[in-house]
């Protein structure tokens, strides 16, 4: 059996902690099934974590324009090292890098995937992924086939792995990519409200229906003392900026109170909300995912309760 | 310049899923399906590059069942053509062979850019772009949120990543793109102008074989979840005493 392969991202910021969630589960992967564990980095930013992770051997990629995330470049100096280090398994997080990779590598090395993983069993050396589809309604079980998969990893799904170990280290030399060159990396646009750092979030979804309903939540928000956030759909229908954006290409917060109101709660909003001290969900569907996690939840119609409970706490 | 973009359906998440639970199969053929959201995404930004710069929209789709109200809405909105890519295919059908048989396609046309949606519901074998571009061995790019003509035979993307950060890509053609969201929400194309172009307009077929699909034996279960909010019930009135009385006790109401 080949090792198990982790794709790690250790750009500006380190290694992630989703990538360091990998680590952890294909160790204890390897264990059980008697394998190595191989993790591949990128470049040479935080160069030193690479070389003190706790796998067997660290293949680090660098050269050509490895520093800066470039997709079509990782792509290929990745495939060239999978076919190098013929895994059984190989894990990437399902960042904007994951659904780059994990789909182009699938495709040009012909080997399957199963996309969205949020665990892997183990079972007379047998392994089944288990994989989040249909907004989070069903979860699919699929067997990995005897000659491997690569599984993309929904961040959060595992402890992150935080042990030192002294593997062994390959350079690779990775080439410029001649079809795609990064232009310039735009940090976020400053807004005048930080959600990471609100007490409070009025959050809305598709539920508020259109622009003309925002004031009814600015209005609860400011009776409450918070602010206002939203899912995606919000931001790309254009009714709030990004800043305001919750999830996995938004914000992570973390406030004391997260009134969700009609959110469904795909997996990729709950990915930065879910640890909020209290959520409240509105919600016409008591069966929409946004439920399993929310500690109180109402079936109201939120464009009714919205406007009375901003009332009752202005005391009216 | 050429664009294909490619579309699909998926289950509609309104109705509730047909599984069948003791056999752990989704019952594919007693469910309704809708397009795929990103894909109305994809549709979108293609029709924009089209407006800016000229571009030749072709809607892509693999017959899966009934997609020629979907094609037909794509020629509504302002696509050029649309192909149906036809064969022993059925809704059951994978995002692995739908790949398959769409990047064949591709192979075999001049197309400069293939746009799709970044992601899908149904996604369990991954996400038609990367597979497709991977395929092909074209470039790849994902979570896109906007595609600009850069004169001659580039591109210019803005790819989005976790909290908000932003990369501004070139990238020579073919390329195959995931997008996320468009430069504007998606435009609307009325039923009776649907009906109009179904009458007028016609979808070529291509004939293609079924490819063999890399994952057997998927199982698929609801999730039990680790837990489920405490409902608050009644009327409005009772909601909001049941939810000021929760913030009152956890000391979150501002204090006059």
């Amino acid at each position: 059996m080949g090792p198990i392969l982790i794709v790690l991202e250790n750009g500006a910021a380190g290694v992630t902690e989703a990538t360091k969630e990998c680590v952890n589960k294909a160790k204890s992967l390897a264990a059980q099934l008697g394998t190595t564990t191989v993790a591949v980095g990128f470049g040479k930013q935080h160069v030193s974590d690479l070389r003190r992770l706790a796998v067997t051997k660290v293949v680090i990629a660098s050269g050509g324009t490895m520093d800066l995330y470039n997709p079509d470049a990782y792509e290929k100096v990745l495939a060239e090292i999978f076919g190098n280090v013929k895994p059984y398994l190989t894990l990437i997080a399902n960042t904007t890098m994951g659904l780059d990779l994990g789909a182009g590598l699938a495709g040009r090395t012909q080997t399957p995937l199963i996309a969205y993983g949020i665990d892997i069993e183990e079972q007379d050396g047998r392994l089944t992924a288990i994989s989040q589809v249909f907004a989070g309604k069903l979860l699919a079980r699929v067997p990995i086939p005897e000659d491997g998969a690569i599984v993309t990893v929904i961040p959060g799904s595992w402890p992150a792995d935080n042990e030192a170990g002294d593997p062994e280290i390959e350079e690779w030399t990775a080439q410029d990519s001649e079809a795609m060159r990064v232009l310039r990396v735009v940090e976020p646009e400053q807004s005048d409200i930080d959600i990471t750092k609100a007490d409070i979030l009025v959050s809305v979804g598709r539920g508020i229906e259109g622009p003309d309903n925002l004031p009814l939540a600015e209005d609860l928000a400011e009776a409450l003392g918070g602010v206002v956030s939203c899912s995606r759909p919000v931001v790309d229908a254009g009714w709030l900026p990004k800043a305001r954006q919750v999830g996995k290409s938004g914000q992570t917060v973390k406030p004391k109170l997260y009134l969700a109101c009609g959110i469904s709660g795909a997996p990729e909003h709950l990915q930065g909300m879910r640890d909020a001290d209290l959520i409240i969900a509105i919600n016409t569907d008591e069966s929409a995912s946004i439920m399993d996690i929310a500690h109180f939840g109402t079936t109201a119609d939120m464009l009714e309760l919205m406007p009375a409970l901003a009332e009752r706490l202005k005391g009216g | 310049m050429r664009l294909a973009v490619l579309l699909k359906t998926v289950p509609d998440l309104v109705e509730e899923l047909a599984l069948d639970e003791d056999a752990r199969t989704l019952l594919f053929d007693e469910m309704s399906y809708v397009p795929s959201e990103w894909d109305d995404q994809a549709l979108e930004e293609a029709l924009i590059i089209k407006e800016e710069s000229g571009a030749e929209v072709t809607v892509i789709a693999v017959d899966t069942g009934d997609v020629d109200t979907m094609l037909f809405t794509a020629l509504a909105k302002g696509a050029d053509y649309a192909v149906k890519i036809v064969g022993d295919f059925d809704a059951a059908m994978s995002n692995w062979q739908k790949a398959r048989v769409v990047a064949d396609y591709l192979g075999r046309g001049d197309f400069d850019a293939v746009l799709s949606g970044v992601q899908a519901i149904d996604d369990v074998d991954g996400q038609l772009p990367g597979l497709v571009a991977g395929f092909l061995g074209w470039p790849h790019a994902s979570v896109i949120t906007e595609v600009r003509v850069a004169g001659g035979s580039h591109l210019q993307l803005r790819q989005e990543y976790a909290g908000g950060l932003v990369a501004e890509l070139e990238t020579v053609t073919p390329i195959v793109v995931g997008v996320q969201a468009a430069r504007k929400p998606p435009r609307y194309a009325s039923v009776a102008k649907v009906r109009q172009v179904a009458k007028s307009a016609t979808i070529d077929e291509v004939e293609a074989d079924v490819a063999e699909a890399r994952l057997a034996g998927v199982e698929y279960v609801r999730p039990v979840a680790a837990g489920h909010a405490e409902m608050i019930e009644g009327d409005i009135d009772e909601v909001v005493d049941r939810i000021v009385a929760i913030l009152e006790e956890r000391n979150l109401l501002r204090r006059a």
